[in-house]
């Protein structure tokens, strides 16, 4: 089944092809089915490649050709498939199956759909590439390839200016990111001579590296993940990024590309645990990214946008983890993390749908007697991401600030146990206001339905997910399924993992359990009881309030501080342009055709004057020779 | 008795300032044909003289003045066809008159 890992993005790429070129005149809604069928028999393929690995297929590197080779440098198109690859193509193939059935619901209405499912299976494509890519050039292709479908699918819906002003800050945003990571392969090729992972590690375990370079090296990546996985600083797209369809904010914004930065610092742990202080760089701005965009959440009342700094606040928890050197942990919660919050965007979705649109929070209220499914699934998942027992969230989160406790990061375990209380209490908030109290607009509500079953249907499925793939692969903790399975990856890594006590483990949960009961128990007493009333808190509490809702003035200060001086810089250099190089250019061709129109005059057209010049010459010829014969030129 | 070689150069050039004199004056094109062929001659008498009395020492001079016919009756053939396409867009073959071609 390994060998045949090329077919996993195989099918996507048909897919795009076919909807691409034959989507639009030809097969109207036909374009969702076959996107899905493709990227459901990728799923199936990914599936049988994790059961091979699981059997012990430790380590696979599948080739499809030599792409560069200069000397004895080369590039390959080739798959490495281990562990943590194995579980990432999991991941993405499932939950983009899901996401894609719901989207023939939630987008059947739409116009541009052939183009919905063609930018969607490219997406699948490119990020199966980045998954899949045996070294860090072709990892790049689908690292660009994703950025260029979020940017896409970000402006959708084109015609109005939000979407295509978000689209094209995420690009540039990436863009920003992507310098970093740029900046981190030209360094890796200069030091190592190679792209390969394998070969880069090797290298990494046999000889002794200068700690500068590597330090430079996974400073860059990381700035390269923080673009792409939404972090500080470059996190400020990914809110704006809600502009887009929900099914793509599930897919892209929550589940699969913005994982991608976590996945690319798991695969480059071993260069980033022989580079010392870059691990903590990692784990620091993993923390304060999670409190930061958490307190932020706190005061949205547009539901996708809660969902999108959640989102934020969660990766942030995933490079905590990597940063406290607790990989799997990391791969772990990004599983789960895939799961639930693909399934609170989707049941968000489901909400805008049947409300026609609405995302509000602020008008709706009592929908969980309109929309059951919706609802119930939405509360697993929301149970999940305050990291309530049994449910995925729980395992996965608990291990992280577990991991920092044990590895003596008190300050990020700290920080991870409040990011976990403003975590319950944004989510106890937000599904109160959708689906519990008193219909707030009730012409919204009369109109209100559930959603058709190719809609319900993943969310369920997602929610049967959301509620057994912690206990299933997370339990025993620290010593569950996803542990054995991740183990070589981690041991390859060299990250020392201290196993911690049952006592202390159990400790360690009892806290983080209580910081969600906290959170949780301050929403419900808000916004149930109003002890203390919600708008009485944002007054008392004005300044920190003010500064939650304008969110910390970020954009404001990227606006003022870095878009300002970006335009003048470039109306700098069009002025330039303008008057130096062309005007250059433009002086020139003016002085060639003034010589031009003076010498034109010598074209008399008379075949005499012409003759007599012949003559002239021959005459000037001759003397010369004559001269040069007598030597009076000298010799 | 040989007539000396300064003899033939004198004939040559009086031949070829004939022939340039002609091209310069003369008005009718094919008369200003005739004098470059003039000139032409001129050359080859030049050859033939040179290569007589340098014989010893290298033939190739009399060669050359076969190439100079290819190239004469070249030249003429070409000339002719300039002259009477000319004549047929206007008729006329005096020189001075045709200078549409200006620049």
């Amino acid at each position: 089944m390994i060998s045949l890992v090329w077919l996993i993005p195989a099918f996507p790429l048909a897919a795009f092809l076919i909807n691409g070129l034959f989507g639009r005149r030809w097969l109207g809604h036909w374009t969702g089915v076959i996107a899905s069928v493709a990227v459901g028999l990728s799923a199936l393929l990914s599936i049988g490649v994790f059961l091979e690995v699981l059997g012990g297929k430790q380590q696979t590197v599948v080739g499809l050709y030599r792409w560069i080779g200069v000397g004895d440098f080369s590039v390959n198109v080739a798959a490495l498939i281990d562990p943590l690859s194995a579980v990432m193509l999991l991941v993405v193939t499932v939950v983009s199956f899901l996401i894609f059935v719901y989207s023939n619901g939630y987008m059947a209405e739409d116009r541009g759909l052939w183009r919905f499912f063609t930018w969607m299976s490219l997406f699948v494509f490119a990020m199966l590439i980045l998954v899949m890519a045996d070294n860090y050039l072709l990892m790049f292709v689908g690292w660009e390839g994703v950025g260029l479908c979020s940017y896409l699918l970000i402006g959708f819906w084109f015609e109005r200016p939000e979407p295509y002003l978000a689209a094209k800050k995420a690009f540039v945003m990436n863009r920003i990111g992507d310098w970093g990571y740029t900046i981190g392969i030209i360094t890796i090729f200069l030091v190592f001579n190679s792209m390969n992972f394998l070969d880069i590690f090797n290298r990494l375990a046999t000889s002794s590296m200068a700690q500068g370079v590597l330090t430079i090296i996974c400073v860059a990546l990381f700035f390269g993940a923080t673009g792409k996985s939404a972090q500080l600083p470059l996190y400020s797209w990914l809110p704006d990024a809600m502009e887009g369809p929900t099914p793509v904010s599930a897919l892209i914004h929550a589940a699969t590309m913005v994982t991608s930065g976590v996945y690319l610092v798991a695969r480059s742990m071993p260069l980033f645990v022989a580079a010392g202080p870059s691990l903590e760089v990692v784990g620091v701005v993993g923390a304060v990214t999670a409190i930061f965009a958490a307190t932020i959440a706190l005061v949205q009342f547009d539901i996708k946008r809660v969902m999108a700094y959640s989102t934020v606040s969660q990766l942030g928890y995933m490079f905590l983890a990597l940063g406290v050197g607790a990989p799997a942990a990391a791969i772990f919660h990004l599983a789960t993390h895939a799961f639930f919050k693909a399934l609170l965007f989707l049941g968000s979705g489901s909400v805008i749908h049947g409300l026609s649109g609405e995302q509000d929070m602020r008008k709706m209220g009592g929908l969980r007697r309109r929309m059951p499914v919706t609802f119930w699934t939405m509360l697993i998942a929301g149970g999940a991401l305050a990291a309530l027992p049994p449910l995925a969230g729980f395992w996965s989160k608990d291990e992280i600030v577990a991991a920092a406790f044990v590895n003596g990061h008190f300050v990020l375990y700290a920080i991870g146990i409040i990011t976990a209380a403003l975590t319950a209490f944004y989510i106890t908030r937000a599904l109160w206001m959708t689906f519990y109290g008193e219909p707030s607009d009730h012409h919204l509500y009369d109109h209100a339905h559930e959603s058709p079953t190719v809609m319900t249907l993943p969310l369920v499925l997602l929610g049967v997910g959301t509620a057994v793939l912690g206990i299933a692969i997370g339990f025993p903790p620290e010593q569950g399924f996803i542990h054995r399975f991740l183990d070589p990856v981690v041991e390859a890594a060299g990250v020392a993992e201290h196993a911690p006590e049952l006592a202390t483990i159990l400790l360690l949960a009892v806290v983080s359990v209580a910081a969600g009961v906290v959170g949780i128990g301050i929403g419900v007493l808000m916004y149930v009881r109003h002890r203390p009333d919600p708008a009485a808190v944002a007054r008392a509490a004005g300044p920190l309030y003010r500064l939650f809702v304008n969110k910390y003035y970020i954009d404001e200060l990227y606006d003022h501080r870095i878009v300002e001086a970006a335009r003048a810089i470039a109306g700098a250099s069009w002025a330039f342009d303008i008057h130096i190089i062309d005007g250059l250019a433009n002086r020139l061709g003016w002085a060639l055709a003034m010589g031009g129109q003076g010498l034109r005059r010598v074209q008399t057209g008379v075949v005499g004057n012409y003759a007599l010049t012949i003559m002239a010459g021959l005459l000037l010829m001759l003397v010369a020779y004559g001269g040069y014969a007598a030597g009076i030129f000298g010799r | 008795m040989t007539v000396p070689l300064s003899f033939y150069v004198a004939v040559s050039a009086g031949l070829f300032f004939i022939g340039c004199a002609g091209v310069l004056t003369r008005r009718n094109a094919v008369v200003i044909l005739m004098c470059v062929e003039l000139m032409l001659n001129a050359a080859n008498l030049a050859l033939v003289a040179f290569s007589r009395r340098f014989g010893a020492v290298d033939e190739r001079g009399s060669v050359f003045v076969i190439f100079v016919f290819v190239i004469a009756a070249a030249e003429v053939a070409v000339g002719l066809a300039i002259v009477l396409s000319a004549y047929r867009n206007r008729p006329v073959i005096d020189v001075d008159e045709i200078h549409q071609m200006k620049g």
